[in-house]
């Protein structure tokens, strides 16, 4: 499956007849009533719903923060419902970078420090670390702001830190979930324009929204109502890299 | 990832909200320092009334010659037994052993003189015994007993009768019955407790006073100090052996030649306060211990919920369970150390004030009892909530409000 210079060629995400029910019997509520899809690498990719279409639902159990309550998940060629609890740990810091509508920066912590978190749960020396944090926060142009806390950043900043924090551990799989959901318009082309520029580097791309125009960014938008998928569009003009025509 | 990363997170952790956590180790300070204060407060009142009983003479224990109970054989207070009494083998809780002499004579002093309840001829261990405090001057010594020296050591009262205010007596020469005694010391007040009064005496070397006055024969009365107020029930016991065996009294006689009287009411009055007090005691550092660890419990719960959603973004970035596990473990640690060791030097700062007139004493125990609740709530409170947060789905502990 995989390719001579380790370009995976198998999908990256592949999810088939995902349920999710909340509450049970009479009550239940069917936030995915079975939703499957494929994602290629280097793909980017909108999932676009109102409230209640279950988009948050899928993106939280993609995102291994939650668990499906029937369906297979498959991240890299991995079934990701067989893992334990420290597999998944491992699975979240190495395999997904996640970006929340809220931030979830650690308060009254740095940006770099902000940044650092997924390295260092990684493991990885604190020297090397400090470098490629550093290294993500100037990739987001706020190496000038790396010792600032979040609440001394406005809100594009600290999205733009929370990019950074997502992409530091080189994911196979970039999530965001309606990452300009609490953004001016500015902000927003700043987020924007660096997950753009992210999946032009090849970085895969999820992203949740109920904006046409930031969906207009990605190359293949997927509608969910009451947790089934309704379409599926391919823009025609582009052809992802890896991803074949 | 190493301990010493981990360590380095919760002590950032600690530091990231200075307030919220001055107040958790407020709260543990409080209580700990609560808890051995209120012991100390407690015991320092408890040694207070043990002190004020031990005043009165509850280690002491009076032997008096009597009549009755006629063995045969010799059963005057002599020399002899007062030697076989300081036997430490067979009186191992007996303290000291003074024979008693004692008559009423008239003191003088130049052209003054003074008809003194008793002038008493003992040794100088009776000083320790009767509770005489020397206020100044010197008592006698051993030597002086030796050498049968005419010294002599005078009750307040006695002293003031003589000399009146405005000479010092010690150092004077004053005359008992005709013979020259130099004074050399004067006792300190002990206030009159009854009908007798216990200043108006005048106590000199045994052999001086046998010389002189009473003659060389059998003493009225011995004065033994036990070893300490727990030990006077044993050292009647022994001294009881010693006399019967000596006396040659036969086993159960239902009457003995001697008299052995001690301050069997005090001490019961001391034994009933003590347990009152310790009863007291318990109950008082055992609500202060139970409201401090509810108040511990409580911010320390608090402070860890709070920042489930912390723990969620943590678990979200993949944070392994036991990494948030042991920050959250350090975290409680540092903060109930801090309170529990800041709580300790409170109370033992404290103790040095006297509080509502007593002079608190600090019992080891309490603080032992006092640090080791607090910190054990402190840890597991604070490392509980973590543990429960950490083991939610990072969704659930996301949305956690």
């Amino acid at each position: 499956m995989t390719g001579p210079y380790g370009r995976e060629q198998r999908p990256v995400l592949d999810v088939v007849d995902l349920v999710k029910t909340y509450g049970e019997g009479e009550t239940a509520v069917h936030a995915l009533a079975g939703v499957s899809l494929t994602v290629a690498p280097g793909d980017y990719v909108a999932i676009m719903g109102s409230s209640g279409s279950g988009k948050s639902t899928l993106m939280n159990i993609v995102g291994c923060l939650d668990v499906p309550t029937s369906g297979t998940y498959r991240l890299d060629g991995v079934d990701v419902s067989e893992l334990n609890e420290s597999q998944l740990a491992l699975v979240r810091n190495r395999r997904i970078g996640f970006v929340f509508q809220s931030f979830n920066l650690i308060a009254r912590t740095s940006a770099l420090a902000n940044v650092e978190l997924p390295l260092a749960y990684a493991g990885i020396k604190p020297a090397v670390r400090r470098e490629r944090a550093l290294a993500a926060l100037d990739m987001v142009g706020l190496a000038n702001r790396a010792d600032h806390d979040p609440n001394q950043l406005s809100g594009g900043q600290q999205q733009r830190v929370a990019v950074a924090r997502a992409l530091v551990s080189e994911p196979a799989l970039l999530l965001a979930d309606e990452p300009t959901g609490n953004l001016d318009s500015r902000s927003t082309a700043d987020v924007l324009s660096i997950l753009d520029g992210l999946n032009a580097q090849g970085r895969t791309i999820v992203l949740i929204t109920h904006e046409d125009e930031v969906a207009a960014h990605a190359h293949r938008t997927i509608r969910l109502v009451d947790g089934l998928v309704v379409s599926d569009v391919r823009r025609r003009d582009i052809t992802p890299v890896g991803v074949p025509a | 990832m190493s301990f010493f990363e981990i360590f380095g997170f919760a002590l950032r952790g600690v530091a990231a909200n200075k307030l919220r956590s001055g107040l958790t180790v407020l709260g543990i300070l409080i209580g700990v320092a609560a808890v051995i204060l209120l012991v100390a407060v407690g015991n320092g009142s408890a040694k207070q009334v043990e002190d004020s009983l031990a005043a009165l003479g509850t280690n002491t224990l009076t032997v008096q010659g009597g009549r009755g109970g006629d063995t045969g054989y010799r059963t005057d207070l002599t020399l002899d037994i007062v030697k076989a009494l300081q036997d430490r083998e067979s009186a191992p809780d007996v303290k000291s052993v003074s024979p008693v002499v004692n008559s009423a004579q008239t003191l003088t002093f130049g052209d003054a003189s003074y008809d003194v309840n008793s002038v008493i001829g003992t040794y100088p261990s009776y000083f320790g015994a009767s509770n005489s405090v020397i206020a100044s001057g010197s008592g006698f010594t051993e030597e002086d007993v030796d050498q049968a020296a005419r010294v002599v050591v005078l009750g307040p009262t006695t002293a003031e009768e003589l000399f009146g205010t405005t000479v010092d007596p010690v150092g004077q020469r004053i005359g008992i019955a005709g013979q020259i005694y130099s004074v050399i010391g004067v006792l300190a007040k002990k206030g009159s407790t009854g009908f007798n009064d216990p200043d108006d005496v005048a106590i000199a070397p045994l052999p001086a006073v046998q010389r002189s006055l009473t003659g060389y024969g059998p003493v009225s009365s011995i004065t033994i100090e036990a070893v300490n107020a727990d030990a006077v029930a044993a050292a009647k016991a022994e001294i009881t052996a010693i006399l019967n065996a000596k006396m040659h009294v036969a086993d159960g006689a239902s009457s003995t030649p001697y008299q052995v009287r001690d301050a069997s009411q005090l001490l019961e009055t001391r034994t009933a306060t003590a347990e009152t007090f310790t009863v007291l005691l318990g109950a008082v550092a055992g609500i202060s211990l139970v409201v401090g660890g509810i108040g511990i419990t409580n911010i320390m719960m608090v402070s860890v919920t709070e920042r489930t959603r912390e723990i969620g973004i943590r678990k979200a970035l993949g944070a392994p369970r036991r990494v948030i596990l042991t920050q959250f473990l350090i975290e409680a640690t540092l903060l109930s150390l801090a309170g529990g060791g800041l709580g300790v030097a409170a109370a033992l700062i404290g103790a040095n004030f006297e509080i509502v007139g007593i002079k608190p004493v600090v019992m080891p125990d309490s603080v032992a009892l006092a640090l080791g609740v607090c910190v054990a709530i402190g840890l597991f409170f604070g490392s509980y909530p973590a543990s429960r947060a950490a083991g939610l789905r990072p969704i659930d502990a996301l949305r956690y409000e």
